[in-house]
C-alpha cells in the first residue's frame, strides 16, 4: 500500500546505490557468496579464511556493518533509506554482513547512547571493524527475572573498583574479550545501587567456566570474579544508573531477539515439505492424516500472522521515528511459535527426530534434536515470557500493581 | 495499524468521530427494539453513504471513490467497534461481484445505485446453513432461478441478491420470484431464507473461472475487519472494567492472574490485525490473495472467538446481563465466525492452496 512519501530525491539515491555495486563488485569475493559467518558471540570462533578477513575489513573500512551508527565512530552513518540500499544490494549478490555479535545489537547502540565521548572512540569502531567480542554480565544464580537482586559487588578503591562476585548465563563468555556488566556499588538501594560496568575478561581474577545445557551444548558459561580491579574509565554513565541504562539495553535485545526475518531463517523447509518426506501420502502428494494436515495448516497461518506483525512493527517504527507498541509482543510471540513449530515437526517426524547422535541420522535431523532443545530457552531468556506479560500490563495496558 | 496515506487517516478518523459520537452502541440497542426487520436505521446508513463510505471500492465512473480495500476496511471496522449495524459489508460486496464479473450495462446500471446507498445488494451464496464453497441446490435455467438459500444476511433490506447457481453468479432483483422468510438469530441481525422461484436474474457472465472463490475471499477479508473492531471494543471495554472493578479491597487490574490474560489478548489482537491488514493489503494489490483471505479469516476467526469469551468471563457476572454490551459482541462474533468459512474449513482450503 502506499506509504508516506520520503522527501530525499532520487537523483542522490541513485548515486549512492551506484556507490553499493561498485564497492561490491571491487570487495565482495565471489566465493563467500551465500555464506554467513558474522563475529558471534553464541557459536564461537571459527577459522577466518583470508576471502573472510578481507571481506570483513573491507565493510569495516567502511563502516557498513553498522550501517546507520554514525561515521566518527567507524559506523556508516547511512539514513535508513541508504542503509535499506546497501542491504538490497547486498542481498543481489549474495553478500553476508560479517559485523555481529552483542557489541552490534546490543552494547553498541547502548554505548552510543549513555557512553562518554572517550568511551565511545575506544569501544564503538573496534565493534564496527568485528575485532572484539563482547558478552553480557547480567544474571546471576539469585538474579534472574529479579534481575535488581543481583550482588556482585564494585567495591570503590579510589583509582578503580574491585569486582567480587558471580554471573551465570554469560552468553559467549568463553570467547569473549569484554564484558557488559551490571554490578552492585551500594548495597543500601536494590535498584539505584546498581552501575553499569566494562571489564577486560582477560583481567587477573576471571574466571570462566561453560554450562553443558540439555542440547549437549555449551554457549553460556558462569563468570566468577575474585578481586578484579576494573579503571574507573570503565564506568558507563554514573554510579547508580546501571539500572536505567541496563533496560534500555535490554530492549535493543529483545528487539534483536524476536526478529522474525532472522527466525524465519532458523526455520527452513516448511513444516508441509517435512511431513511430506516423514509420512504417508496420498496418490495426488498430499498429507494423508488429516488431523495432521490440518494441524500444520494451523501452525503455519499463525506463523504468517507473526510475520506480518514482525514486518508491521518495523514499518510503524519507520514511520513514526520511535518504537512501534507491538514490538513489546514480538518477543514472547516469535519465541512461542517457534517452539511450537520445533515440537510439531519432532511429532511428524517420529523416532527420526529425536537422534542424538550417531550414524542413522542425518545432520538436519542431529541439528533439529538440538535445535528443538536450545530453543527452550527463548522463553526464558532476554526476559522470560512471565516478564514480558507483566511489561506489556505494566506499561502498554496500565495494569498497576498497587491502586 | 498499517502505515496510511493521508487520505485513508481522514476517512478512519471521520469514521471513528462518527461512529463514536452518532453510533455508539446504544444507537444499536434502539435497532434490537425497534422492531424494523431490516434490522438498521435507514437514516443511518443513508448519512453514511452521504459521508462516501458505500462507495469506497467502486471506480470515480461509477460513482465511488475507488480508495480501495484498505479504506473500505478502515471503516468496516469502527463500525464493528460500535456494533454499528447496517449492509454496508453485505452492499460493498454485491458492488465487488459486479466489478469482478460484470459487464458494462450491470456496471453502470447498479454500481452507481450501491454507491450512493440507493440500492442494498447482498450475497445469497450458500445452499446450506454451513458454509463450505459449494453451491449444490440452486438451479438456473434459461435465466431463472430456483432454489432456497437458507440464511441470507440483510435480505430484509436488499434490492439485489448476488445469487449462486450450478450456472454461477446472477443478479436478482427483489420481487418476482423471491420471497423471504425471516430467521431470528441470536445476534439479532437481519437474516432470511430466501427462496427463489423461477426467478428472472442477470448472469454475472464477464468473471474469471474462479469467480466464486474470489468474491469469497473478498468476503472473508471485509468480515474479518468487522470483527477486528469489536476484537479491539471487547478488550478496550474489559480493559477499562478492571480497572474499576474492586474485589478483596483491590482493582481487579492489579491482579497478576488477569495482567497476564489481557497481555495475551494484546498479543492475540496485534497478530488479529496484522493478519487482516495483509489480507486488505493484498486485495488492493491484486496478488496472494487466496492465502492472504485465509489468514485473515482464520487468524480473525480463533482471535474473536477467544476475545469475545475471556471478555465476558473477565466482565464476571455483570456480562451476563443485557444491560451490559459485551454479551452483544459474543453473538455477533459466532455469526460472523461461521460467514464464508469456519477456521476449520479454511485450514483445509489453505493447505490444498499450499498443495499440502
Amino acid at each position: 500500500m502506499a506509504s508516506l512519501a520520503e522527501p530525499e530525491s532520487r537523483t542522490s539515491d541513485d548515486d549512492f546505490r551506484q556507490e553499493v555495486q561498485n564497492f561490491l563488485a571491487k570487495n565482495f569475493p565471489p566465493e563467500l557468496k551465500g555464506k554467513s559467518n558474522a563475529l558471534s558471540s553464541v557459536e564461537g570462533p571459527t577459522e577466518e579464511s583470508p576471502a573472510e578477513r578481507a571481506w570483513r575489513e573491507a565493510m569495516g573500512a567502511k563502516g557498513w556493518g553498522t550501517p546507520t551508527w554514525p561515521a566518527e565512530y567507524g559506523g556508516g552513518g547511512l539514513s535508513r533509506k541508504q542503509a535499506a540500499i546497501l542491504n538490497e544490494e547486498m542481498a543481489k549478490v549474495g553478500a553476508h554482513n560479517p559485523i555481529g555479535g552483542m557489541g552490534v545489537m546490543m552494547f553498541g547502540p547502548t554505548l552510543l547512547e549513555y557512553g562518554s565521548e572517550e568511551q565511545k572512540h575506544e569501544h564503538i569502531p573496534p565493534i564496527c571493524r568485528g575485532e572484539i567480542r563482547w558478552c553480557q554480565g547480567y544474571s546471576e544464580p539469585n538474579a534472574g527475572s529479579d534481575l535488581a537482586n543481583l550482588q556482585t559487588m564494585a567495591e570503590d578503591k579510589g583509582d578503580h573498583y574491585l569486582v567480587n562476585g558471580q554471573k551465570t548465563w554469560t552468553s559467549g563468555g568463553q570467547w569473549a574479550d569484554k564484558c557488559f556488566c551490571l554490578v552492585r556499588t551500594d548495597r543500601s538501594d536494590k535498584h539505584r545501587g546498581i552501575s553499569f560496568l566494562l571489564i577486560d575478561m582477560d583481567s587477573e581474577g576471571v574466571d570462566v567456566r561453560p554450562i553443558r545445557m540439555i542440547s549437549g551444548v555449551s554457549p553460556f558459561c558462569e563468570t566468577f570474579f575474585t578481586d578484579v580491579k576494573v579503571p574507573k574509565k570503565n564506568l558507563v554513565g554514573e554510579e547508580g544508573e546501571g539500572w536505567t541504562i541496563g533496560k534500555r539495553l535490554l530492549q535493543h535485545e529483545r528487539t534483536n531477539l524476536s526478529g522474525g526475518g532472522a527466525m524465519a531463517s532458523l526455520m527452513g523447509a516448511s513444516l508441509a515439505d517435512i511431513a511430506r518426506h516423514y509420512v504417508e501420502t496420498t496418490e495426488e502428494g498430499e498429507i494423508a492424516d488429516r488431523v495432521l494436515r490440518d494441524r500444520i495448516a494451523d501452525f503455519e497461518i499463525r506463523w504468517n500472522a507473526f510475520l506480518l506483525t514482525a514486518r508491521r512493527a518495523g514499518e510503524e517504527a519507520k514511520a513514526s521515528g520511535g518504537v512501534s507498541e507491538i514490538s513489546s509482543v514480538l518477543k514472547k510471540l516469535g519465541t512461542k511459535l517457534g517452539q511450537e513449530r520445533a515440537e510439531l515437526a519432532i511429532e511428524i517426524m517420529g523416532f527420526q527426530g529425536l537422534g542424538w547422535e550417531g550414524d542413522g541420522f542425518s545432520e538436519k535431523e542431529l541439528q533439529g534434536t538440538r535445535g528443538w532443545l536450545f530453543g527452550k530457552a527463548t522463553t526464558i531468556y532476554g526476559g522470560s515470557t512471565e516478564v514480558q506479560n507483566n511489561i506489556i500490563a505494566k506499561r502498554v495496558l496500565g495494569m498497576l500493581d498497587h491502586q | 495499524m498499517a502505515v496510511l496515506n493521508d487520505e485513508q487517516i481522514m476517512l478512519r478518523d471521520m469514521a471513528r468521530e462518527w461512529t463514536q459520537n452518532e453510533s455508539p452502541v446504544t444507537e444499536w440497542r434502539k435497532v434490537r427494539s425497534g422492531g424494523d426487520e431490516r434490522a438498521f436505521d435507514p437514516a443511518a446508513y443513508q448519512t453514511m453513504a452521504e459521508m462516501g463510505w458505500t462507495g469506497v471500492i467502486v471506480p470515480e465512473e461509477h460513482g465511488g471513490s475507488d480508495f480501495g480495500w484498505m479504506s473500505a476496511g478502515l471503516v468496516i471496522e469502527e463500525l464493528g467497534k460500535t456494533l454499528t449495524a447496517s449492509p454496508i459489508v453485505s452492499s460493498t460486496l454485491a458492488a465487488s461481484a459486479i466489478m469482478l464479473a460484470g459487464n458494462d450495462e450491470q456496471k453502470a446500471k447498479w454500481l452507481p445505485k450501491l454507491a450512493s446507498g440507493e440500492a442494498i445488494g447482498t450475497l445469497a451464496i450458500d445452499d446450506n446453513p454451513r458454509h463450505d464453497g459449494k453451491v449444490d441446490g440452486t438451479k438456473a435455467s434459461g435465466g431463472k432461478l430456483t432454489g432456497t438459500k437458507p440464511f441470507v444476511h440483510e435480505a430484509h433490506g436488499a434490492d439485489i441478491f448476488i445469487t449462486a447457481s450450478d450456472d454461477g453468479l446472477y443478479i436478482v432483483e427483489k420481487g418476482e420470484g423471491v420471497s423471504l422468510s425471516t430467521r431470528k438469530l441470536a445476534d439479532s441481525r437481519s437474516h432470511a431464507a430466501v427462496t427463489f422461484t423461477d426467478a428472472p436474474g442477470d448472469r454475472l457472465a464477464n468473471g474469471p473461472d474462479d469467480l466464486l472463490d474470489q468474491l469469497l475471499d473478498r468476503a472473508r477479508v471485509l468480515t474479518a475487519c468487522e470483527m477486528l473492531g469489536m476484537a479491539q471494543a471487547v478488550f478496550d471495554t474489559t480493559l477499562d472494567y478492571l480497572k474499576q472493578r474492586v474485589q478483596f479491597n483491590q482493582v481487579l487490574a492489579t491482579f497478576q492472574a488477569l495482567q497476564h490474560r489481557m497481555a495475551d489478548l494484546f498479543g492475540d489482537i496485534a497478530m488479529m490485525r496484522s493478519a487482516v491488514e495483509g489480507g486488505l493489503q493484498a486485495l488492493d494489490a491484486g496478488f496472494g490473495i487466496p492465502r492472504a483471505a485465509c489468514v485473515a479469516k482464520v487468524t480473525a476467526n480463533d482471535t474473536m472467538h477467544k476475545v469475545s469469551r475471556e471478555g465476558l468471563q473477565l466482565h464476571g457476572g455483570i456480562g451476563m446481563t443485557d444491560e451490559y454490551d459485551v454479551g452483544f459482541y459474543l453473538k455477533r462474533a459466532r455469526t460472523l465466525e461461521a460467514d464464508w468459512g469456519s477456521s476449520a474449513m479454511l485450514r483445509n482450503r489453505f493447505a490444498e492452496i499450499g498443495k499440502y
